[in-house]
């Protein structure tokens, strides 16, 4: 078995590109074997168990009721619909997390980089604390241990009359469409195109004649006066109905239930400590240097925060973050653990129970939540790349 | 001649010394940092002293039953009574003290590892890793050598938590850097396999694995063969968790300059000795600090396990929790597990920062 140098030729095991089709050859073979035995070994299951495959129980009635849904629900509606109440509980609590998480996130960031010891040594208590727990500990020190122990609603938890904590969850006053909603939508509509020109033209003058303008205070005047003109010629948007105690429980307006709020809570908290700890690295990231140039360019304090310290941080926070969110509404699924109807719980809880149908379920709720990582992913690299350095 | 002699210095103005120095600088510099204090030492105020009232001077520390619990703080009473159930689940209590020499085993033979001055270091840790797993599980299962057996449904509490977080990084270790390499390798059919095993596991919930590994696995293996519930769970987790090793170890794999790779090959070593010499020993070396991080988040996960049924930690508080006998114990139950969670996380983190600071050779400019 001689070749010559630089020239192998025929076929020889010796030659780098023989060997590396072999072996992607024997790779693609093995991935599909194993895929074709697994397959295979199911189909024979299948058949010995009795069990149809294919997704016609989505179209069959449910019959069990849902603690909280989103869209109208009744237990004859189809497991379609169950599948569309549980992706949408989980997209509210991703939602909501995701908000609450990064602003305490950013509050308990910066303490933590505070000049005040008092403030950045509570800020580090916290990060430690929380971050070191698993979250699931959390859900369920959260429901179990402070919100099933608060007292009924006779003896509820009373803010000025509208709010009530009990351990059927938060009683809030619920809004409804009244005749004014339309108008004051459209108001909205017309305020934001407002503020839209007026920056246009107030960046052009800029450009042109240098001459700052206040966008911030016209902005937030335009949005305050237009739609509260409107509101107050035509009528409230909305009308508020705010809960009645009647008997033993509340009636009327909204109610979070408690799986959601101990849910919510739970994860704001142990995702806030990470996000903490991004932005704490981001800010120190930006050398001191650029402040001191900023000040020397004569920018004031709060420009050269806004201008120069946080885009820059921002574009070490942003990767990182992406990663937090992903994470969150991964740990949405830890909802099972006290029975909130979302995805996991509901979908691949009980529908699973019910039909029995292990693969389909597993494959539709698993094919959702790469579908939210992805949404989320793509949209962060999205801003993550208009953000991004340009170098020359 | 009369030499010059220096008065003794004077004594720094009180105002730039001393506690209350420290406190202008630090606590009272400006108003806004008086209110933030201020603030502080409210929240301090708020929360504190009522903790320490309920876990240590209203708590009840000695009795046997619920009814000893007389003071109004937490019952420590509970967590005593329950301690075995906590740590080793329903594992016989006459055989416990195999789980105790598992542990020990682990410590003594892991101990050389951490002193630096042991020789043939990486033989002796190899060698402790084939035979360890071995050992600990003949000690632990039983049923060789005269040891009674306890079925893996016996297993539980803090013992359980730990052999599914070991056994779960262990199994994910060289998976996950195969997977590395995979995604790193110039053929591209390697490439799309090991990127899409990866990104699969990285976008879904720890949890639907493990509903996955419980239902749909037994539908996998052809007829007659099957798991019991841990091995099932370990397989869902050891998959799980090497595709974020993957991710670390390719961080480590980016990190290598291309020279050495380019020395390796002016050396002729193949492409399995050049990994093995050259590159993974530099590569592995920079990403033990996020392997330990990967641990941590494998060992906070492992409490999902309750969900298929498992009786490991908190599952073990959970249920004590819900015992007729000690009603109104969650919240002891709660934080004493958060507690053990807490030591080992923290501790793990602390050390991964540690080692940061000794394996940096000093690459940094």
């Amino acid at each position: 078995m001689q070749n010559k140098i630089g020239a192998p030729k025929g076929f020889s095991l010796s030659d780098p590109r023989v060997r590396a089709w072999l072996f992607q050859i024997i790779t693609v073979v093995a991935v599909l074997g194993l895929g074709w035995y697994l397959f295979h070994n199911t189909q024979t299951n299948l058949q010995h168990r009795g069990i149809t495959s294919g997704f016609d129980f989505l179209e069959r009635s449910a019959g069990f009721g849902i603690a909280q849904h989103l869209i109208p629900y009744t237990e004859s509606d189809s497991y379609s619909r169950v599948f569309v109440i549980g992706l949408l509980n989980t997209l509210l609590v991703t939602f909501i997390g995701i908000i609450l998480a990064t602003v305490l996130g950013f509050i308990v960031g910066v303490a933590r980089l505070s000049p005040n010891w008092m403030i950045s040594k509570l800020a580090t208590v916290y990060v430690e604390t929380f971050r070191n727990i698993p979250p699931l500990l959390q859900i369920l020190f959260w429901y179990f241990a402070v919100f099933l122990t608060l007292p009924g609603p006779r003896g509820s938890i009373n803010f000025g009359d509208t709010f009530f904590i009990s351990n059927r969850g938060l009683n809030m006053p619920g809004a409804s469409v009244a005749e004014g909603f339309w108008p004051f939508v459209g108001s909205l509509v017309v305020a934001v195109i407002a503020i839209v020109l007026m920056v246009r033209v107030a960046n052009k003058r800029f450009e042109e004649t240098g001459e700052p303008f206040h966008k911030f205070w016209v902005g937030l005047a335009l949005f305050l006066a237009i739609p509260g003109l409107c509101a107050l010629l035509i009528g409230s948007p909305l009308h508020w109905e705010v809960p009645q105690l009647k008997g033993f429980n509340f009636v009327g307006g909204w109610v979070l239930i408690p799986e959601l709020l101990a849910l919510t809570l739970a994860l704001t908290i142990y995702t806030a400590a990470f996000i903490a700890e991004i932005v704490r690295s981001g800010i120190r990231s930006v050398s001191h240097g650029q402040t001191e140039a900023a000040r020397s360019l004569g920018l004031r304090e709060g420009p050269t925060l806004r201008k120069v310290i946080i885009p820059q941080a921002l574009r070490v926070i942003i990767p990182p973050l992406t990663s937090q969110y992903l994470n969150l509404a991964k740990n949405s699924s830890l909802a099972a653990g006290i029975g909130y109807p979302e995805m996991v719980s509901l979908f691949a809880g009980t529908v699973l129970n019910q039909t029995g149908q292990a693969i389909e379920v597993i494959a539709i709720t698993m094919s959702v939540y790469l579908a939210i990582s992805i949404s989320i992913s793509l949209l962060m690299n999205w801003y993550n790349k208009r953000i991004a350095l340009i170098e020359r | 001649m009369s030499t010059h002699v220096f008065k003794p210095d004077m004594p720094p103005p009180v105002k730039a010394v001393g506690v209350l120095a420290w406190m202008r600088n630090n606590l009272f510099s400006s108003w806004l940092n008086t209110l933030l204090t201020l603030f502080a030492v409210y929240l301090v105020w708020l929360i504190v002293p009522p903790l320490l009232q309920w876990a240590f001077i209203n708590a009840n520390w000695v009795g046997t039953t619920q009814a000893d619990c007389t003071k109004h703080g937490a019952c420590w009473v509970f967590i005593q009574q329950r301690f075995g159930q906590f740590m080793y689940g329903y594992y016989p209590s006459e055989l416990r003290w195999r789980v105790d020499l598992t542990v020990w085993l682990a410590v003594i033979g892991a101990a050389p590892l951490f002193i630096a001055r042991v020789p043939h270091k990486v033989v002796y840790g190899l060698a402790f890793l084939v035979m360890y797993p071995v050992l600990a599980y003949t000690l632990l299962h039983g049923g060789y050598l005269g040891l009674v057996a306890v079925a893996t449904s016996q297993w539980g509490g803090l013992m359980l938590t730990l052999v599914i977080a070991t056994v779960g990084i262990v199994g994910a270790l060289p998976l996950g850097i195969l997977l590395a390499l995979g995604r790193r390798s110039r053929m591209p059919a390697v490439r799309v396999v090991c990127v899409t095993f990866i990104e699969f596991w990285r976008g879904v919930p720890l949890i639907t694995v493990l509903f996955m590994s419980s239902v749909m696995l037994p539908l996998f293996l052809p007829e007659g063969m099957s798991f019991d519930k841990l091995l099932r769970a370990m397989i869902g987790v050891i998959l799980f968790q090497s595709a974020y090793i993957a991710e670390v170890v390719r961080g480590g794999l980016q990190a290598i300059p291309k020279g050495q790779y380019e020395a390796a090959a002016a050396m002729g070593l193949g492409y399995w000795r050049a990994m093995g010499l050259v590159i993974l020993p530099q590569a592995l070396k920079l990403v033990i600090p996020g392997i330990v991080n990967t641990f941590i988040a494998l060992f906070k996960d492992t409490s999902l396990v309750i969900i298929i049924g498992l009786f490991d930690l908190l599952n073990s508080v959970k249920q004590a929790a819900a015992d007729p006998k000690w009603l109104g114990m969650a919240t002891e139950g709660y934080v004493f597990a958060a507690l053990v969670f807490w030591i080992f996380c923290f501790g793990m983190s602390r050390y991964s920062m540690h080692l940061e600071r000794k394996l940096d050779t000093g690459h940094k400019r």
